[in-house]
């Protein structure tokens, strides 16, 4: 049994669990206490003074960092905390470039919302020497530090969950910046672009690097034929940009929505997912068999394969030589479609949507390449889909449910829960098992794969053989599993690793939720739910009854893992260094 | 050991070392060995004597006779006749006064000594502190002998908490509740640290500690180590103390040689070893917390509190953390009980504490006193008052956390709550005194500058909050100070004072906010009639040329400005409109004629 404990909150007399802050039993109590620089379990430093509340002591304290005491009394509501909170707003706001209209952050900002929560009347109240930056810009991510509030979320989910701290805070007092250690850009740093600054980021300072001109260009190019394919995560958090609750899957309206904004075609990668699993599970299957290099590990984080090869590159031999879903859908785009398209594969433009910041570096990795050309030309995230989605006028909510186009559209269950921590895995066991044992699954839900913890481990039955199996999600969590490993602590055959923490519904690249929310209901879960509610409801649920990924292998791939599947869909890894 | 009939001894502290002590040593040693004296007298590099006005220092014993402002040619003549022939030199020892006639040939003659009493600084300008058999010579580590053979860690901790000894780094938290926390806490491992993060301007009291008596630390920390269970000291030292950081590293490998520090100390099976660690100069790194994360090797900011050290600290773990004085004072409470050290100072403020007397002084150094002593004593006694002629106007008390005291309170007693209670604090032990020409806005300014400066950046309030304070003083001492310019310091002060995260910026507005208390006209003389009433602030001052002017042109030729006119052996004028407030023309002019107005 919890010990629980007795604290007034203005009055209100609440039990909490030993061990609430001030700001939970607050809420228990019906207060609403502001925050800003406060994200559990990513930020809880009590540094920005918004959340202070009146304890009966010589100074007011951070209620998001004040653990509760039996017998408390909490004053949160007195013309001197509101009057301390609103002065450390201003104080803020007075060294931030408040040029609003144009922020990426514009309604979906947690300063402007606390101004007017607070009651701002005055923005300039406490004018001053303001600094300047410039942006730092990388293939994946923006830096505007001119935006910053220095509420250090983005450095709690780069250091702290992502254990990679390429950004921290330099200089002191006023000087105070967060950026990249002596001087360096953040290009210049191991940064794995994952983007889990930009979706920590409370206001506009981090942003993805807008690639939504390029792909405007594109459609409105004559010349070219423009396919487009969204990834498996992507219709499980599109409809929040328009109001919709979170968890609510949009497969169909999207499809819609992509048609309408001029794409020739629209591709799906869950497709290439399932073509990843043919791959991916019959290279596990010829490890396990033909003493490869095991626990193999997934390789379709981008995030996470630029954290192996700067941060653990002895793992690179255990990393699959399959190339994520998008970017072998982007192969397969410009051979197979092309070619069956009769378009010379130097006209056709291919655009993924991803919910990953990641991923624009990936399509511009040398390697992800065939005759010349990239397999994939553009990625956009979630984000920018949705901005284009606005700017060409589209009611996305009146939309009606399309299917994607066919050749490449058709996918299975085992596709769509790619987008969640553990569904890569699960899809890979689903099809592994049929092809090993040669009897068909029947429960195909592998729940011991699922949920949000950080590390998953399951031991699988597949027919004779204990499978040993591993989930990392955040590359945190990935380092802490991979040192088990190392130190022979723990031993497995296969681990799926996903860069950001739940996988790709919490990637870098998905519609940005307060931490007003954030702090209170795990997100990451209700976009999952979304994808496991469309898995179950398929008739088809492993990767290798698509009809699809049967007809291209029957027409252009031959058999997994041939020599053209491994020309086109297998790619190689390099150890990087740490300071570029 | 050898015998010697007489001990000349050189302060070795700081001032007197810049003041070319080091020199007087070598001198002394030569010249001794030339008169064939080398076996009879031995001459001791002590610490600090505290009189560093008088610097350097050489006091020679048996007789204990005190010379002041020794020079390397000095050195000879006390040779020659007083260790030579037994006679004092008169006219280099000490004066109290330049045109005094009356000699105070020892230490306890000097008024600048005798309302002090050492404790923390006992031991400093008597031992050689590089060597431990002097430490040891004055009963060094009899404490922790006394510890790990007669008491139990509860004893220690039930006789520190009977002294009554507060935290000698300005906060005044009682030591012996801090060490029954930090001993309650269950753990594997607990830490004991020592702060010597001295970062006050001026200050330098805990330096002198550590360069006058390192083995006093030490040995405190070992005695503190073994009341809360920990096995393992760190000492917190700023890097720009290298004297200190030599002398404690000699004092820590000797106490180890000795088997006072490492494993089964005194065979009691109670093991402590202790290290160093440099800091970079950080104030911050003076909060116990942001102290902790750069002993971790992290960035040097603290983080809220609870947890508090006792229960979270270095590395995580249970840790005790008390300042270079504190410690200092332990091992004679150790010795000669709780009842000796309540009986100095007053109830609930017992023992002494040492300030670094500065700034409009005669007598500027490092001085101890009982708690409970007059203000007014430390500054006209001990201090010897101001310099030439001029008027009291404040002392500045616990640096810039602290606040401005003006004459009125003069005569409050020095304790930690009379201090508090008047708006500043007793902080680690700064005490700059201020003549009628400091201006008190500027005064102001100047310390906040500092905090801005030393402010980590975390919060809110210290980052941004303090930098808008500093730019409106800095307007209101540039002349450009405008009606509501008061309210919004005591507005953002107060807010800031409230909601800082840790005490750097708690206390941060404190002086500006003790200063709007006391000196509130001199504010309003600046914003309202753009005047500086202390003649001071540059840009509000007028030059004015007086009737007393016989018309020489030298100030019409220096001006840079080309702001005087006038015809020769007639009254010249400035025009104030071209005049850049330089004050070359007064500094020039060989008749009093120009004025600060």
């Amino acid at each position: 049994m919890e010990q629980m404990i007795t604290v007034t909150i203005d009055g209100v007399q609440v039990e909490v669990p030993a061990g609430s802050t001030v700001l939970e039993a607050a809420r228990k109590a019906n207060v609403k206490i502001p925050t800003l620089c406060f994200l559990k379990d990513i930020n809880e430093t009590g540094n920005c003074r918004l959340c202070v509340v009146d304890c009966g002591g010589r100074a007011l304290q951070a209620a998001c960092v004040l653990p509760c005491t039996p017998g408390m009394v909490v004053k949160t509501n007195t013309p001197a905390v509101r009057e301390a909170r609103k002065m450390n707003l201003e104080l803020i706001l007075s060294n931030h470039d408040k040029k609003c209209l144009s922020c990426v952050r514009s309604q979906n900002c947690e300063l402007q919302a606390l101004c007017r929560e607070l009651g701002v009347e005055d923005g300039d109240r406490f004018a001053g020497a303001m600094n300047t930056y410039e942006e730092d810009a990388t293939m994946s991510i923006v830096r505007d530090n001119n935006k910053c509030v220095l509420c250090r979320r983005c450095v709690g989910a780069c250091a702290n969950v992502q254990k990679i701290g390429v950004i921290g805070p330099v200089m002191r007092g006023f000087k105070t910046a967060i950026e990249s250690p002596f001087g360096m850009k953040l290009g210049q740093m191991a940064c794995i672009n994952c983007g889990q600054c930009i979706t920590a980021c409370p206001v506009g300072a981090l942003k993805e690097k807008d690639n939504t001109k390029e792909v405007w260009d594109a459609i409105n190019d004559t010349t070219k034929h423009v396919v487009v394919q969204p990834a498996p995560a992507v219709r499980a958090a599109l409809g929040e940009e328009f109001g919709m609750p979170i968890g609510t899957g949009v497969t169909g309206k999207m499809a819609a929505a992509l048609r309408r904004l001029g794409f020739d075609k629209v591709f799906d990668t869950d497709f290439a997912a399932d073509l990843t699993i043919m791959e991916e599970a019959n290279e596990l299957i010829d490890r396990v068999t033909n003493g490869g290099v095991l626990p193999m590990i997934t390789s379709c984080s981008p995030g996470w394969i630029k954290f192996c090869e700067h941060y653990y590159p002895e793992f690179i031999p255990n990393l699959s030589s399959c190339k994520s879903p998008h970017e072998m859908a982007g192969a397969m785009i410009k051979t197979y479609y092309a070619q069956k398209a009769g378009i010379d594969p130097k006209d056709i433009v291919v655009v993924s949507v991803m919910p990953c910041t990641a991923k624009k570096f990936e399509a511009k990795r040398p390697e992800l390449s065939n005759n010349g050309l990239f397999d994939v030309d553009h990625v956009i995230t979630t984000r920018e889909l949705a901005n284009m989605i606005k700017e060409a006028g589209i009611d996305f909510n009146a939309l009606p449910d399309e299917d994607f186009d066919s050749l490449m559209g058709a996918s299975t269950g085992a596709a769509v829960i790619f987008g969640t921590t553990g569904g890569v895995m699960e899809a890979a066991l689903r099809t592994a098992y049929e092809v090993i044992t040669g009897e068909t699954l029947e429960n195909v839900n592998f729940t011991a794969v699922r949920g949000m913890e950080g590390i998953k481990e399951a031991t699988v039955k597949v027919g004779d053989l204990d499978v040993s199996v591993a989930v990392a999600s955040s590359t945190g969590k990935a380092a802490e599993l991979l040192d088990m490993v190392k130190s022979g602590e723990k031993n497995y055959t296969f681990i799926e690793v996903m860069g950001c923490p739940g996988g790709c519904v919490n990637g870098g690249g998905q519609p940005i939720v307060s931490a007003q929310i954030r702090n209170w209901e795990d997100i990451r879960t209700k976009r999952a739910q979304a994808l496991y509610t469309e898995d179950e409801a398929k008739t088809l649920r492993k990767s290798h009854e698509n009809p699809e990924i049967k007809q291209i292998y029957d027409e252009f791939l031959g058999k997994p893992n041939s020599h053209k599947a491994h020309e086109l869909l297998h790619t190689s890894y390099e150890k990087r260094d740490l300071y570029l | 050991m050898d015998l010697f009939r007489a001990h000349v001894l050189v302060c070795g502290g700081t001032g007197c070392t810049s003041s070319g002590s080091a020199e007087l040593i070598k001198r002394f040693e030569e010249q001794l060995a030339a008169n064939g004296l080398d076996k009879e007298v031995k001459v001791v590099r002590t610490g600090c004597f505290g009189l560093c006005e008088a610097g350097p220092v050489v006091i020679v014993y048996p007789e204990g006779t005190f010379y002041s402002r020794i020079k390397v040619e000095d050195v000879d003549e006390i040779v020659t006749e007083h260790l030579l022939k037994g006679r004092i030199v008169s006219h280099l020892v000490y004066k109290e006064k330049a045109d005094e006639e009356e000699e105070h040939t020892t230490l306890e003659d000097i008024d600048f000594y005798r309302p002090q009493m050492r404790l923390a600084l006992r031991n400093c300008g008597r031992i050689d502190p590089e060597n431990i058999d002097e430490y040891i010579a004055f009963d060094g580590y009899k404490a922790l002998g006394k510890v790990l053979t007669e008491m139990s860690p509860e004893d220690v901790i039930q006789e520190m908490i009977k002294s009554g000894l507060r935290g000698r780094g300005g906060g005044g938290f009682p030591t012996g509740k801090k060490w029954q926390f930090a001993a309650a806490s269950k753990a594997d491992q607990k830490y004991i640290i020592c702060n010597a993060d001295e970062g006050d301007p001026g200050a330098f009291m805990d330096r002198s500690i550590l360069e006058g008596d390192p083995h006093s630390v030490i040995e405190a920390m070992a005695i503190g180590g073994y009341a809360i269970g920990a096995t393992e000291g760190y000492v917190y030292v700023r890097a720009e103390y290298p004297i200190a950081v030599k002398r404690l590293q000699l004092a820590i490998d000797q106490a180890r040689e000795y088997g006072l520090l490492g494993k089964d100390i005194f065979g009691s099976g109670f093991d402590f070893d202790m290290y160093i660690r440099l800091g970079a100069g950080a104030f911050v790194c003076g909060e116990e917390t942001a102290l902790m994360h750069s002993i971790e090797g992290g960035r040097g900011e603290p983080t809220p509190k609870p947890p508090f050290p006792a229960v979270r600290g270095l590395f995580d773990k249970p840790s005790n953390i008390n300042n270079v004085e504190t410690y200092a004072n332990i091992p004679q409470i150790i010795l000669n009980g709780a009842d000796w050290f309540t009986s100095i100072g007053t109830p609930g403020n017992s023992g002494t504490k040492v300030f670094a007397l500065g700034g409009k002084i005669n007598n500027t150094g490092l001085v101890e006193v009982p708690m409970g002593t007059p203000l007014r004593d430390v500054i006209y006694k001990i201090g010897g008052g101001i310099p030439n002629g001029k008027k009291f106007k404040a002392v500045q008390t616990g640096g810039p956390s602290g606040g401005c005291i003006p004459a009125e309170n003069l005569d409050i007693a020095i304790d930690y709550d009379s201090l508090t209670a008047i708006g500043s604090m007793m902080g680690s032990g700064g005490m700059i005194v201020m003549d009628e020409d400091n201006c008190m806005v500027d005064i102001a300014r100047f310390f906040l500058d500092f905090t801005v400066d030393e402010s980590c950046g975390k919060c809110t309030p210290c980052r941004i909050g303090t930098k808008r304070m500093l730019e409106i003083l800095e307007r209101i001492v540039e002349g450009k100070g405008e009606p509501g310019d008061i309210e919004k310091l005591e507005t953002l002060g107060e807010n800031i004072k409230k909601t800082a995260l840790c005490g750097l910026g708690q206390t941060a507005p404190n002086p500006v906010l003790s200063t709007l208390k006391y000196f509130r006209h001199e504010y309003e003389a600046h914003i309202y009639e753009k005047r500086c009433p202390a003649h001071h602030c540059q840009k509000l001052l007028n030059y004015v040329i007086t009737d007393k002017c016989r018309g020489c042109t030298l100030c019409s030729k220096v001006c840079p400005a080309g702001a005087i006119t006038g015809t020769v052996k007639e009254q010249h004028v400035i025009d104030t409109a071209k005049c850049l407030k330089c004050g070359a023309c007064m500094e020039k002019c060989r008749f009093g004629a120009i004025e600060k107005h």
